[in-house]
């Protein structure tokens, strides 16, 4: 079963340690991501709630943390992840998690 | 599937009560790379939160660092500062020699020359030896940053190495924690109120003691951000998703926590005293308040319900521009909630009329019955870290009175280094700001401007930067501050990076070492409400970097010889300078992070009064919601309202005319603490540039698009940000940030790395404050806001020209009609100045 990132986008905060984290991991250059931080800019709904998301999806360049996880660890920007919105899985377990909880989810194959 | 809820729960179960004996060691072998443990504090800049971090070091090097999972609040998270910490603390402009530089060089960045810890040293006790014989202790003046490891140290520095009662915290109004810090002190002791996060047990939630929150009211706060003094932010989410708990905010902006919380109060800024007011007004109307608790425990409760009877929702809805019916909605949802909880913000502090809003948040956390409850607002025991003065109330029961526990003050009177006559007469402005001078252990820092501008009482010879950097951060027109600064007779800074008032003012620059490269302790509030005591414990060596407290040891040591000579180590230091905890230096550093385990109810088994009985540290022995100590300092013992000094009310004709927006400033960025971390990549990449932030509908009527350069200015001064159009702020209101600054600029004077370009402070007075000497206008100013274009203007934030138009405080003089205060300043401002300039390459070069 192939393994993939499940987010919890109500509550990602769009801290961005999840970004650097995947950077010091990769040892990438500054202006490479493995992990992206998105901003879907605020608005006012009709019935005047707010809306205003972040939401961190893998780039191609994620290989979903191979070396830590073969060492037994868990990747580095569920590690870091400041509101711990993130999990990494199986994607039937993701799946499993995100229909429990039944909205704003989200699964990424990398 | 790995669940680090569970990881960290299992770790967590596994871990007795102080000090996990079977975690990791703080030092651990893998292959040639050796991994540390440890918590991290300052520098670079953060409040006392302590995150745990494993360090990997090879060849004393470090190779990585990453969060520590086994730190029980924190749980292998990081925010992007320390994850880019190796950025910085590798970062080619950083000082890792000391330097000097021949005084009539100040302001110019090439005439800097490295020397050895020795001479430098040297020079700087040779200068205070000098100046303490020639003009006295007191003309010397030690300048602190906010929240930093450094705030320990500053008054520490201006008393026992200098023998000196003038140190400085420069923003106007003393106008960040110390008005909450006096709020407290006066009405109930207990160090300081802060939202319960199971932060002190060391099975957090999981503790049987505890209780979530079922609301927590974020009032003028944004914690995710900036994780305040200690309060680890996220636990906020980590609480919202796991029981559900609801989040009523009163802010201008709308938050992004904001948009997941029930409520959100958008009032007009500064106004928060009335709707704080209404609420409680909504609690006695409805009678949503614990009367047990009221009866047994607080003082003044029917005196405050009779003076929020002038404060009914329907008007205060009118002064902030809400609806009333919101009002009684939120106040009931909050009246109702069990437990509920109160996280008071920043903006109880900026205001002038903020005193009083504290004075109503301490009522919203306590009438409800919830304070230093499971799930309510917890309390301290007040361990203040030996820097507080100790007549203002905050003494912890169990407080020892031998040397080692003296506070700063005690051990400078006692050991000679000042003299009562000193410390009485000689701190600048607290003759005529008792208040502030009863509770914070600094000079009235409108005061210490005035006197450095006029010579009156007394001319200042030297200063010292220790972490602050007043002209590009906290201080109100920051011409003037660097105007004067620049003209004493000796200065110098204990710091990392070069920054605008080290390169416009200093003489010699100490290179400080980082939270990884020294040995230290961390305590959230900086003790007065300890969630756990934390070891930094040192990782690398980097340059000649010394810590803090070793730089401290060896001035002083050159001056007042008998009493530094006892410590020839930081470990004697920090064994000397214990927290509450007790704990030696070493078992602490072993524990890594052992967690306070503090009970709740304190005011119920005497954990908060000096005789160790029950009740609180108040001249009725209650919470004084009527409160005497206020009432001794000529303030209203009860809350009132009164609209900002700058606002629609005060003055609506110049709103009309000159400045119809109402300028609020100060909200945090994670990536950025205030003015520092502006030359890390990987933070700079998140914020390039300072933003301003406008609302749609004032955007289009003023041509104003996403992006575009603005300038921003009031009567006091301008500056330059871009523009964030956005429904989050309200019409006729923006938010600018503040401490922007360009460290890729220009570091001579004048441009000094375009200090003046973006700060927002330009446009902030000083003194104008409340009747006690604390607050300001930083969340309510009069402001205006025009599109700019660069046609090569030299003024640009892009360009390495001046933004420098003098401070027009001489022209007005509203601080001195609005609350009368003594004789205006006069003289010393600068000519507007316009020098050559070349055009640098975008600041997004910078990031690549
Ligand atoms: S799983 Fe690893 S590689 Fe993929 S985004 Fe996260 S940190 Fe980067
Ligand atoms: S670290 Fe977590 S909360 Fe922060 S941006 Fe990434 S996913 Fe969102
Ligand atoms: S909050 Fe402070 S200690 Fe924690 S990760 Fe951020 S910078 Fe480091």
């Amino acid at each position: 079963m192939a393994n993939g990132l499940y987010i919890d986008f109500e509550f990602c905060s769009g801290c961005h340690s999840c970004e650097i984290a995947c950077r010091n991991e990769l040892e990438l250059g500054i202006t490479d991501f493995g992990m992206k931080v998105l901003e879907d800019k605020p608005r006012q709904n009709p019935d005047g709630s707010w809306h205003w998301d972040y939401i961190a999806y893998p780039t191609e360049l994620c290989n979903l943390c191979e070396d830590r996880v073969a060492a037994g660890g868990i990747p580095a920007c569920v590690q870091h992840c400041q509101a711990k919105v993130l999990y990494y899985g199986t994607i039937e377990e993701l799946t499993a998690q995100m229909l429990e909880k039944g909205s704003k989810g989200a699964i990424f194959i990398p | 599937m790995i669940d680090m809820n569970k990881v960290a729960s299992d770790v967590l179960a596994a871990t007795p009560k102080t000090g996990p004996t079977n975690a990791t060691a703080w030092k651990t072998q893998d292959g040639d790379e050796t991994i540390f443990r440890t918590c991290a504090w300052s520098p670079p800049g953060c409040h006392p939160v302590g995150c745990g971090l494993r360090v990997h070091v090879k060849d004393g090097v470090v190779t990585k660092i990453e969060g520590d999972p086994e730190h029980p609040i924190t749980r292998g998270s990081l925010c992007p500062r320390c994850l880019a910490l190796k950025e910085y603390i590798y970062h080619p402009d950083r000082i890792i020699h000391p330097m000097k530089r021949a005084k009539e060089f100040r302001g110019q960045a090439d005439k800097w020359e490295e020397c050895s810890w020795d001479e430098a040293t040297t020079l700087v006790a040779n200068a205070a030896i000098e100046i303490r014989e020639k003009f006295g202790p007191e003309t010397i003046i030690v300048f602190g940053g906010t929240g930093r490891e450094a705030n320990n140290w500053y008054p520490q520095w201006a008393n026992l190495v200098f023998g000196t009662p003038n140190s400085v915290y420069a923003q106007p109004g003393w106008s960040c924690y110390g008005p909450r810090m006096t709020n407290t002190a006066f009405m109930m002791g207990g160090g300081y109120p802060e939202i319960d996060y199971a932060s002190k047990f060391p099975l957090r939630y999981d503790d049987p003691r505890f209780t979530p929150p079922e609301l927590i009211l974020l009032w003028g706060k944004e914690p995710l951000r900036s994780n305040p003094d200690g309060l680890y932010g996220h636990a906020i989410i980590e609480m919202m998703r796991r029981f559900g708990t609801k989040i009523i905010c009163v802010d201008p902006r709308v938050t992004w926590i904001g948009t997941r919380a029930e409520e959100v109060l958008q009032l007009r800024p500064g106004t928060d005293t009335a709707l704080a007011m209404a609420f409680i007004y909504v609690l006695a109307h409805d009678d949503l308040v614990d009367h047990e608790f009221i009866d047994a425990w607080t003082y003044g409760y029917d005196a405050l319900v009779q003076r929020v009877s002038e404060m009914p929702p329907s008007r205060a809805a009118e002064i902030c521009g809400l609806d009333e019916e919101q009002i009684w909605r939120a106040a009931r949802l909050f009246g109702n909630a069990k437990p509920s909880s109160v996280a008071w913000g920043l903006a109880t502090d900026e205001s002038t009329n903020g005193a009083q809003l504290g004075m109503c948040l301490v009522a919203l956390m306590s009438i409800t019955g919830f304070l230093d409850a499971p799930g309510g607002t917890t309390l301290g025991m007040g361990d203040d870290q030996g820097n507080v003065v100790r007549d203002g109330g905050s003494i912890s029961a169990d407080e020892k009175v031998d040397d080692a526990t003296d506070s700063t003050l005690e051990l400078a009177l006692k050991h000679g280094m000042m003299s009562e006559d000193t410390w009485f007469n000689k701190r600048i402005g607290v003759d005529k700001y008792p208040c502030v001078g009863s509770v914070m252990w600094t000079c009235q820092p409108d005061e210490m401007l005035k006197a450095l501008e006029t010579g009156k009482p007394f001319k200042l010879h030297m200063a010292q930067f220790v972490s602050s950097n007043p002209i590009s951060c906290i201080g109100g027109e920051p011409q003037r501050w660097w105007n004067a600064l620049r003209e004493l007779d000796f200065n110098f800074a204990c710091d990392l990076f070069m920054n605008p008032v080290i390169q416009a003012c200093c003489d010699v620059f100490l290179p400080v070492s980082s939270t990884i490269e020294h040995d230290g302790q961390v305590v959230t509030h900086y003790g007065l409400n300890s969630s756990f005591y934390g070891a930094e414990n040192k990782c690398v060596q980097v340059g000649d970097c010394k810590s803090d407290i070793e730089i401290m040891r060896m001035v002083g040591k050159k001056i007042f010889p008998e009493f530094w000579n006892r410590f020839d180590t930081d470990e004697d230091y920090n064994n000397f300078h214990v927290f509450r905890s007790w704990l030696p230096w070493d078992t602490l550093r072993d524990n890594v992070v052992t967690m306070s385990d503090e009970e709740y109810f304190k005011y119920k088994t005497g954990r908060l009064r000096p005789d160790g009985n029950p009740g609180f540290p108040t001249m009725t022995g209650r919470l004084e919601l009527y409160s005497y100590a206020y009432a001794n300092f000529q303030e209203d013992a009860l809350p009132y309202f009164e609209d900002p000094a700058y606002g629609p009310v005060s003055m609506p004709k110049m709103m009309e005319s000159e400045y119809p927006f109402v300028l609020t400033t100060g909200a945090r960025r994670q990536e950025f603490f205030h003015s520092e971390h502006k030359q890390v990549p990987s933070l700079r990449q998140i914020s390039p540039y300072p933003e301003v932030d406008i609302n749609p509908a004032d955007a289009t009527r003023l041509g104003i698009e996403e992006g575009d350069w603005v300038e921003i200015w009031s009567p006091y001064g301008k500056c330059r940000q871009k523009a964030k159009v956005t429904p989050t702020i309200k019409e006729g209101v923006v938010h600018a940030v503040h401490a922007f600054w360009f460290p890729e600029q220009e570091a001579s004077e004048p441009n000094l790395f375009g200090a003046f370009k973006s700060n927002i402070n330009n446009l902030m007075p000083t003194s104008v404050n409340a009747k006690s000497g604390f607050g300001n206008t930083f969340k309510s100013m009069i402001c205006n806001i025009k599109k700019v274009y660069d046609n090569d203007d030299v003024n640009f934030p892009t360009d390495t020209g001046i933004m420098l138009e003098a401070s027009r405080q001489c022209e007005f003089t509203y601080q001195e009609t609005w609350r009368p205060t003594d004789a205006p300043v006069v003289d010393p401002i600068p000519q507007d100045q316009i020098l050559s300039f070349e055009k640098t390459p975008e600041i997004d070069n910078i990031v690549k």
